[in-house]
This record gives structure tokens, C-alpha cells and sequence, in this order.
């Protein structure tokens, strides 16, 4: 399967340069909202990428025999691996010698509920004005609507909550490392089926060093009763973040599941490689939704996230259906490709992204739609915004298997370019093995125009909430696939990472 | 409630308005008349401080404030709305949304408290009703679709949900039938001059055509010729443009000045 996945090579890349004269034009920019460094006590995996370190991880997590033998195979995978330049992105060679690969909070313990979280924790969440508690508020207020919170912090959970109420209802919704212990038989089954092992640089790292993350599984006919929703962020000093996670919808049932992240300021590059797997089989439908806030490095384009990603869907049954919705805002680099692989007869797969560049973001994104089942559909809606000197590209891949008759495939890309100093760029690769394939393409570029502008500031908002309105509108067909916890924050994080843009 | 004294202003650096002044007391439909490139358009973006207009000189005063000292959304929150000929499409944003975040950005500035969505709504219906505008319209997004007579029409809608102390309306009438042009008058006298309200609202009515001011009577009517203010009369003063045109009364004016 891998060989067939892998996004083709762009021979046009090239790397954008940064010179010293642009970094201090854009020094006047937005500042990071979220750039403060909570002190919690941090175990740490000695620095550096051995196979001990890939032992230490393993042995921390007290994983069996066969957990750190699949951890191993992957890391000598790695080790005869290159990392890919094809993205039109550009970063300093990262040192993987001269990074920490496992941190985890010392203070480590079971929790009854979310009174029990560690107060440092509970301030970091309040600060980022994600507390739980207004999570179970907000349920409270909307009715039978519950979300379910497992928080990862700094790479292991801390807290579970409303874990009963999945229980009853059949839904395992656990970390991965508990998993790996108390359900081998379902992680052993799916672990490496959607992504596999040696998929790509990236992936294939996180296969051996991966921190920790969530386990979703969800039974035949079940209908997860609440939205399960986690918490990601990076605490720890040069630490990189590995998560994993595995979606496994079981004939007929549903589950929707948000992510959210945001992380604190520093100068320091850190390495994100997540992984993610979603498995649907017949009837089932994942929707998978994720507002992306990590710093983006500061208005000069020092520091900031680099983001490197792979996630991916299975649609294997017939009529099932697996949508990403993604609002990326944060991190200083973005290497992300959301894909559907979609096997069933009338499976569908849907993308729905709004990527948010500023300063000197870097973001190459957008999607991969495999279609192998006959009858199978995708949907592609992306709105990409560049602001300052940054760069969006979008880059998709609609492919056609030569047995899928009667697919069908519609494609919309958006860009937005606010200043005259940023870009904008599409990369669609269009694949189509079946002369029966239905394929749209659309395309535009446009700009806040001063029209706009003036005609927003005339009625009565700032330059600011000019451009936030212009640019909620613009993506509106977006946001509105968002589930309303995540619509609201969503909004409000497309305005903050677009301060001091204009003017 | 507005003194332009002596107003100068350039647009890629070509001046445009060469020492104009007027006054508008509250009460007053002021009507300004006059040839293509006299300077129309230009005093109305001025007032309302678009950016690529420059003041060389003069002085605004709008409610005791000087306006040229504030940015466009404060003018805006202190009162000042801009009819625009061409009124900009946004798309993904309704009307409704539009207009509630521009009220109470608007309400916030003068330090008022927001107005919740249901007072809000019941403030579009009430207004949209004079313009003979239904809800399933204002849901649409900003101008994206509209015939240019729902543009138009749109446009008095929004005047009458931020109700303003003074309009400087710019060729409101242009692209309208003879029908939508009733509408829109009619809705203009309703929002600025309720009948039996209090007449402490100004109308600044830019237009070429007498039609409009058949329905919106003006208390005073200007000539706007080369960046000036040539003559100012009574409303007779509309009905003689149209009779004899431009010309006749420029000639005349510029004859009495030599």
C-alpha cells in the first residue's frame, strides 16, 4: 500500500529565502497570544536518537516485547531513510542528534475528575481559556451535548474525563500507551495498517519514538454519544512532540473527534512529527476536525514549530465516510496532508482546510484523495489566507484507480493574499487511471480589496475587525463544517494570527 | 452639525477639491449638483476618510469634532454614514452578521452596551419593512448577488439600522427604476426625516438628477463645479439645472464673478 501512497515529488520546489531586511520590516507585527512557559517539573530521555533512546521510551512507558520490537524496526527503517525536500517549504537542517525525544510530567496520577488536576496543568488551560470545566459548562447549556476531554500534556495523559459514559455505551477512548496495555489485540490490528511503517521520513520516526496520544474505538452500530476532543501541547524545552493516534469506527457507527493545540513561546525550533490513523469500515463515518495554534515563531521568524505531519483515513467499507476539517493558524512550518484512501464501493472522503499564514509561516498542505472503490466520492474546499511574508501552498492529489468506475471528485482552492509581500500557490495533481472519473477543479486567487476595507471601517469596525470579518467570510464554507465548540475558536484564532497584518 | 470650510483635497496627486465650504444644519436635506469630475465623489470619500485621499487643506467640523482627525470607523461611530454609489460585495458574511458587528463596534466606541442578537434582529426586521426588504435577504451575504437596485436599497436598510445623525448619500439614485427610485426616497425621508420625529438629522444628497429630489425634498441645493461650491439656492434652484443645464448656470455664475 505505502508505494502507492506517497505524494508525488515537486520538481518546482524551492526554498524561500529570509533576509535580514525583511525580518525587520515585519518586527512591528503580531505577537504570539499564547507565549508563556508554565514550570512543571520534566523527566527527560537523554538527548539524541540511539536505539536506546528508542529502549528508554519503550521501557518509560513499560510497554511489551512485541510494542518495542515494532518501535525498533521502524527506527532502523528511519535510520536508511532520507528526509523528503520536495515541500515548498524551507527550514535549517534540523540536528535529530541534538533534540530530546521523550519528556514527560513527573508528577504522574490517576485522576478521579478534573479538581484533581495538577494546579500548574489546570492554570495552563485557564490561561489558554480552554478549561475543561467550561467545556462541561458549555455541555451543560447546549443540552445532552458532552465533550469529552483526555488531555495530553506534554506528551502523556494526565486526565480522563466522562470516561464512563463511553464505557457504557461500548467506546473505548483511551491514550495509546493504555491501550497498547489493555486492548493489544485492536492496536496490533490496526497500528501501522492506514500509515504503514515506512510510509515516509516523518512517519516512520514517529513509529519509533512516538510519545503518546489517543486511542479511538468505537463498535458496530454505535453512535459515540459526545464529541471526544483532545488537547495537545508542547511544554518542554527542544522536546519533540510524537503523537499518535488510532480511530477505529466498527461497522455503522459514528464518531466525531477534535483536536485542538496551542504551545508556549520560545526561541528554539521544535519538531512535531504526528501520526494518525483513521480505520472506517461499512457505514461507518469519522469526522475528524483539528484547530492547529502552534507558535509560529515570532514577527522576525525566529523560533516557531515545525509541523510535520501525516494523517490518514481508511474508507474500507462500502458507504463509509471519513471527513477532515482542519483550521491551521500556528506552527513555522506545515508539512500536512490529510488523506482518504477510500477502498468501499460509494465511500466518501471530504477536506475541508483553512490554513493561516503571517510573518514568515511556512504551510504546504492539502490533501490526497485515493479513489479505488467504484462509486466513491471526495470533496475538496480550501481556503488558504497568506499575510506578511509568508507562504501557502496548497498541494492535492486527486488519484483514480483503474477499477473505480463512476468517481466523482470536486475540487475548490481558495487563496487570500493580505499585503503585496506574501504568496500564495497551488499544486493540484490530478490522476485518473478510469476514462469514467468525474474531476472539477476550481481555482481563484484574490485580495482584500481597499474597497472592502473602507467599506467595512465606513460602518463601523476597526482596521482590525474589517479584515477578520473579510477573512471569516472568505472561509465560511469551512468553518461552518466545524462543530460549534470549535466554530467560535476557530473565529477568534483567525483574527488573532492575522494582528498587525494591515496597515 | 456639518461646517466644511475651505476644503482642499487631492487624489493621486491631482487636486480635486479646490476650497469648498458648506454647512449643514440638523433638520436640513442639503442637495449638491453637478458635472462629471466636479468633485463629487471625492468630497464624499474625504468625509469619509478613504485612504488615497489627501487633505491639503480647510477644515471639517462634524458635531463639535474635528472629523479629519479621526480614523473611518470613529466618524462612523460618531455618526457619519457613507451612502456608496458602488456598494462592495462580501461574500461569506451576512448581512445580518455584518450589520450586528458593525452596530455595536459602532456602539462600543461611544461606550454603549452591545445589543444581544434578538434585539438586533427585531431592529433589522423593523427597519428592513420601510424598504420593502424581507429577512430571507438580509441572511444573504453583503451585496453578493444583488440586483444594483437591491444594492441600493440595501444600502438605506444599513442607514436605517445604524441610524446616523448625518448621511452624505452618493448618487443613491443612480441605477434605479423609477419604482425602486420611490422606495429608496421614500425610505430616506422615513430614516432622516420621521414624520412627527425630532429634526435633528442632516442629509448630504449628492446626485445629477432632479427625480430624486422629487421625492426627498432638499432644503438647500448646491452647485459643485471645479472643486467649488458655485451657487447655492432653494430647491428651485434643482428644477433651473434641469431646465437649463450645467452650463447656463456655471457661465452665468462665472459671468457675476468677473
Amino acid at each position: 500500500m505505502s508505494d502507492n501512497l506517497d505524494i508525488q515529488e515537486n520538481p518546482l520546489s524551492d526554498a524561500p529565502e529570509m533576509d535580514a531586511e525583511a525580518k525587520e520590516a515585519a518586527a512591528n507585527a503580531a505577537e504570539y497570544e499564547h507565549g508563556w512557559s508554565a514550570e512543571i517539573d520534566t523527566e527527560f530521555a537523554e538527548k539524541g536518537l540511539t536505539e536506546d533512546t528508542v529502549r528508554f521510551i519503550s521501557g518509560k512507558k513499560g510497554e511489551p516485547e512485541w510494542m518495542l520490537d515494532w518501535r525498533l524496526k521502524a527506527f532502523r527503517l528511519w535510520e536508511q531513510m532520507e528526509e523528503p525536500d520536495w515541500a515548498k517549504v524551507g527550514y535549517p537542517k534540523i540536528d535529530y542528534q541534538d533534540a530530546y525525544y521523550y519528556a514527560a510530567p513527573t508528577k504522574k496520577v490517576e485522576l478521579d475528575s478534573l479538581d484533581d488536576l495538577d494546579p500548574d496543568i489546570k492554570a495552563v488551560y485557564d490561561k489558554l481559556g480552554i478549561p475543561l470545566g467550561e467545556q462541561e459548562v458549555l455541555a451543560g447549556v447546549k443540552g445532552a451535548k458532552k465533550v469529552a476531554v483526555d488531555a495530553v500534556f506534554d506528551s502523556v495523559s494526565v486526565a480522563t474525563t466522562f470516561r464512563e459514559e463511553l464505557k457504557k455505551a461500548g467506546v473505548i477512548f483511551l491514550s495509546i500507551s493504555e491501550a497498547i496495555k489493555e486492548h493489544p489485540e485492536l492496536v496490533k490490528k490496526w497500528l501501522g495498517k492506514v500509515v504503514p511503517q515506512r510510509d515516509n521520513y516523518f512517519a516512520t520516526l514517529n513509529c519509533a519514538v512516538f510519545s503518546d496520544g489517543t486511542f479511538v474505538y468505537v463498535p458496530e452500530g454505535v453512535r459515540c454519544p459526545m464529541e471526544l476532543s483532545t488537547y495537545f501541547r508542547i511544554n518542554a524545552e527542544n522536546t519533540g512532540q510524537f503523537e499518535r493516534t488510532l480511530i477505529i469506527a466498527e461497522k455503522g457507527s459514528y464518531v466525531s473527534y477534535l483536536e485542538g493545540c496551542t504551545a508556549p513561546m520560545r526561541d528554539e525550533n521544535q519538531l512535531h512529527a504526528a501520526v494518525v490513523e483513521l480505520v472506517a469500515m461499512e457505514d461507518a463515518e469519522i469526522k475528524y476536525s483539528t484547530v492547529q495554534n502552534w507558535y509560529p515563531g515570532n514577527s522576525e521568524g525566529v523560533g516557531g514549530i515545525y509541523n510535520f505531519v501525516t494523517k490518514r483515513g481508511l474508507c474500507q467499507g462500502d458507504r463509509s465516510k471519513i471527513r477532515w476539517t482542519q483550521v491551521e493558524t500556528g506552527s513555522a512550518v506545515t508539512w500536512k496532508y490529510p488523506s482518504c484512501v477510500l477502498n468501499g464501493e460509494d465511500s466518501v472522503g471530504e477536506f475541508y482546510s483553512v490554513a493561516v499564514t503571517n510573518n514568515f509561516q511556512q504551510a504546504d498542505t492539502g490533501t490526497k484523495m485515493i479513489h479505488n472503490g467504484k462509486g466513491s466520492r471526495s470533496t475538496i474546499i480550501s481556503k488558504g489566507i497568506s499575510a506578511g511574508k509568508s507562504n501557502n501552498t496548497y498541494r492535492g492529489l486527486v488519484r483514480v484507480g483503474p477499477n473505480a468506475d463512476g468517481v466523482r471528485n470536486f475540487t475548490q482552492c481558495d487563496s487570500l493574499l493580505l499585503g503585496d509581500e506574501c504568496g500564495a500557490h497551488t499544486v493540484p495533481y490530478i490522476e485518473v487511471k478510469n476514462p469514467g472519473a468525474q474531476i472539477e477543479h476550481e481555482a481563484t486567487t484574490s485580495k482584500i480589496s481597499e474597497e472592502q476595507m473602507f467599506y467595512a471601517q465606513q460602518r463601523g469596525l476597526d482596521e482590525e475587525e474589517a479584515v477578520a470579518l473579510i477573512v471569516n467570510g472568505f472561509a465560511k464554507d469551512v468553518l461552518k463544517e466545524l462543530p460549534m465548540e470549535f466554530a467560535v475558536e476557530a473565529q477568534k484564532l483567525l483574527a488573532i494570527s492575522l494582528e498587525g497584518s494591515v496597515g | 452639525m456639518l461646517k466644511i470650510e475651505n476644503l482642499h483635497a487631492e487624489t493621486a496627486g491631482k487636486a480635486i477639491l479646490k476650497g469648498l465650504s458648506l454647512e449643514i444644519r440638523p433638520g436640513q436635506v442639503h442637495a449638491i449638483m453637478g458635472p462629471n469630475g466636479a468633485g463629487k465623489s471625492t468630497l464624499a470619500n474625504v468625509l469619509g476618510g478613504k485612504p488615497g485621499y489627501e487633505v491639503t487643506g480647510g477644515s471639517v467640523e462634524f458635531m463639535g469634532q474635528d472629523l479629519l482627525d479621526l480614523d473611518p470607523h470613529e466618524r462612523a461611530a460618531a455618526g457619519l454614514f457613507l451612502g456608496f454609489q458602488y456598494p462592495v460585495e462580501i461574500p461569506g458574511v451576512s448581512n445580518v452578521q455584518f450589520l450586528r458587528e458593525a452596530l455595536n463596534a459602532q456602539r462600543k466606541v461611544r461606550g454603549e452596551e452591545p445589543l444581544s442578537g434578538g434585539e438586533f434582529l427585531k431592529l433589522a426586521k423593523e427597519k428592513a419593512g420601510l424598504l420593502g426588504m424581507d429577512m430571507d435577504m438580509l441572511k444573504r451575504h453583503v451585496n453578493v448577488g444583488f440586483s444594483g437596485g437591491e444594492k441600493k436599497r440595501a444600502e438605506m436598510v444599513q442607514m436605517g439600522i445604524l441610524a446616523p445623525s448625518l448621511a452624505v448619500l452618493d448618487e443613491t439614485d443612480s441605477g434605479l427604476d423609477i419604482d425602486a427610485l420611490r422606495v429608496v426616497g421614500e425610505g430616506i425621508n422615513a430614516i432622516m426625516r420621521p414624520q412627527g420625529g425630532a429634526a435633528d438629522k442632516g442629509v448630504l444628497l449628492i446626485t445629477h438628477y432632479q427625480r430624486l429630489l422629487d421625492v426627498v425634498k432638499p432644503d438647500l441645493v448646491s452647485v459643485l463645479a471645479d472643486g467649488r461650491i458655485i451657487e447655492t439656492g432653494g430647491p428651485e434652484l434643482a428644477l433651473r439645472l434641469e431646465n437649463e443645464g450645467y452650463d447656463a448656470v456655471m457661465a452665468e455664475n462665472l459671468g457675476a464673478a468677473a
